[in-house]
């Protein structure tokens, strides 16, 4: 079996189109390589779509937990600890437990009838889980960003007679995104990492369907030989990492093009976020 | 554990949950909580050795290992903690077979890896297969505590470099001009000024570390993840102590314990950076030389 025939048969196996069975023996590298990429659709979508979601409520939770309102404040800086004090790991488990606990036959609320099935799989439950997780590092993130606004700034505006909703969207808000971008990408890229987890973490893979780390597990545990699934891994993630900084560097381009060109942030990747 | 407890099913109310709760099972429970402190305890420092000589080789004049230490501390920047942990698991286990294989039966023929297996002779076991269970569990945390202080270290490794580089110039040359060696600025001024710089990176560090914790339940560790789900799952008429499905309520209280680990070493954190500012030539520092004023 040449090497473009596995690629038609696994590439898209995570999604459960393609052959059914996973392969047993006779392990070769293209086989690795075309699953583990398959998984990595995955690790896409989980990212992708928590990162999306999660950039607007974490800017909702970083300006409630800078409002001076404690009905906006307190509940913000709750969620934010919450989410931030504990392990992404522990929080799996629990929301796929409480998720199960929802009645099967879903739940009818004032005569609309609402299916709670759905919510126990990966790609629904996972992604609320992963959503919530960024949305309170984000904020934090965004909110350190949002008290480091200089203060010049803000009093020009109101010099200029900018105040109230107007001052917030055309001053404040670009100049948190522009403070905050640098330590927003690293929290994206440890979003991604994070996403690896999922599989491993109570949510069952469906006809195994899984992410990258589920099928380099499943090579390592059949072949008892770590060192070729888990260096592929490796090698896919290295480049969405590149890609990721590429991508959020341009952005972040973007954001400084007014500054002169000593005064502008550089992206400099840290490695200080799991969870 | 107490005479009542002998009859469970006659039980009711509190005097049940009572019974419940100290359980011999849930005494295993309580213990694994031991565990993962140990698993702390005992990766703090050892994370810490290994990030300070993954540092100290980064910035070596020696090329091979300044190379290697390069390797080392870039090693956790672009792939998931996770994706190592499940490699060195295996990787470790299987290379110190390999070792006492070569050592203990070097006239073995057939090969190692024998397609899918990966066969050493039956005297180069690592835990040999006679031993009790108990070593068995020993080696495995051992294997875990290891590839903790390796993933550990290596982001340990980053900070310190960070640190180290952050050392004002000034106070190094200082030093040299009192006539010092590059050994003795090193132990006597680098050292211990980089701490105030380094400080902000290691706290983050240890909550990291602790919110990693639950990871050893990945490496195979009856750790406090296990038992949760042990415990928890439904438990039919056939067991001492029948229940629904009470994941949930254990898996809140593990977030529980966690939130407070956290809180605590938050607050022990910040103590620890007030008392290592004082005094430094730091933003910190100034704020505190100024409200001294």
């Amino acid at each position: 079996m040449t090497c473009m025939e596995t690629i038609g048969q696994y590439a898209f196996r995570s999604l459960g189109y393609g052959e059914k069975l996973l392969p047993r023996t006779d392990f070769t590298l293209c086989q690795q390589f075309t699953l583990i990429g398959s998984g990595l659709i995955w690790n896409l979508y989980f990212g992708a779509l928590a990162l999306l979601f999660g950039f607007f409520l974490s800017n909702a939770l970083a300006m409630a937990k800078a409002s001076g309102n404690p009905w906006l404040r307190k509940p913000a800086e709750w969620f934010i600890f919450v989410f931030r004090g504990s392990p992404l790991f522990i929080q799996f488990f629990l929301a796929y437990s409480a998720l199960v606990m929802l009645p099967r036959g879903g739940i009818d609320l004032f005569g609309l009838h609402i299916a709670t099935t759905w919510l126990t799989s990966a790609w629904a439950g996972a992604l609320i889980v992963l959503f919530l997780n960024t949305a309170a590092y984000a904020a934090e993130i965004f909110y350190g960003a949002l008290m480091s606004v200089p203060k010049g700034d803000l009093e020009a505006a109101e010099a200029y007679g900018i105040h109230g909703w107007s001052k917030f969207r055309r001053i404040q808000w670009p100049t948190m995104l522009r403070l905050a971008w640098p330590a927003y990408t690293n929290e994206a890229i440890f979003l991604f990492h994070a996403t690896t987890l999922v599989f491993f973490s109570g949510f069952p893979a469906f006809q195994q369907r899984g992410d990258a780390l589920y099928y380099a597990n499943y090579f390592a545990d059949k072949t008892f030989n770590p060192f070729v699934p888990y260096p592929i891994v490796a090698f896919y993630f290295i480049l969405l990492t590149f890609s990721l900084i590429g991508l959020f560097g341009f952005v972040n381009r973007r954001l400084n093009r007014h500054l002169p060109s000593n005064t502008r942030s550089k992206i400099r990747l840290r490695p200080q976020l799991i969870r | 554990m107490f005479s009542s407890c002998a009859d469970p099913k006659t039980l009711e109310g509190l005097s049940w949950l009572l019974c419940y709760l100290t359980s011999g099972k849930h005494i295993d429970f309580y213990w694994s909580f031991l565990t993962v402190l140990t698993l702390l305890v005992v990766t703090a420092p050892a994370a810490m050795a290994f990030g300070f000589a993954g540092a100290m080789a980064a910035r070596s004049q020696f090329l091979p290992l300044r190379l290697l230490g390069k390797v080392y501390t870039a090693m956790v920047r672009g792939v998931p903690d996770i994706v190592f942990f499940l490699f060195f698991v295996i990787a470790l286990d299987q290379g110190i077979e390999w070792m006492k294989h070569q050592v203990v039966c070097p006239d073995w023929s057939e090969p190692i890896r024998q397609g899918l297996e990966f066969r050493v002779c039956p005297e180069a076991k690592v835990p040999s297969g006679s031993s009790a269970q108990i070593w068995h569990q020993i080696y495995g945390f051992t294997l875990a505590v290891f590839t903790f202080a390796i993933v550990f270290g290596a982001f340990a490794a980053n900070v310190l470099y960070g640190a180290m580089g952050a050392v004002p110039r000034a106070q190094l040359e200082t030093a040299e001009a009192y006539g010092m060696s590059h050994r003795q600025v090193f132990r006597r001024i680098l050292v211990p000024q980089m701490w105030t710089y380094a400080l902000p990176g290691l706290s983050n560090l240890w909550m990291i570390l602790i919110k990693a914790t639950p990871l050893l339940f990945l490496l195979g560790v009856k750790d406090i993840v296990y038992w949760a789900r042990e415990l928890g799952s439904a438990k039919t008429q056939a067991y001492a102590f029948p229940h629904p499905d009470w994941r949930l309520w254990y898996f809140l209280g593990l977030l529980v314990v966690y939130l407070c680990m956290t809180r605590v070493s938050e607050l022990i954190l910040a103590r620890l950076t007030a008392r290592l500012s004082h005094g430094q030539a730091t933003a910190g520092g100034e704020a505190m030389r100024r409200a001294a004023q």
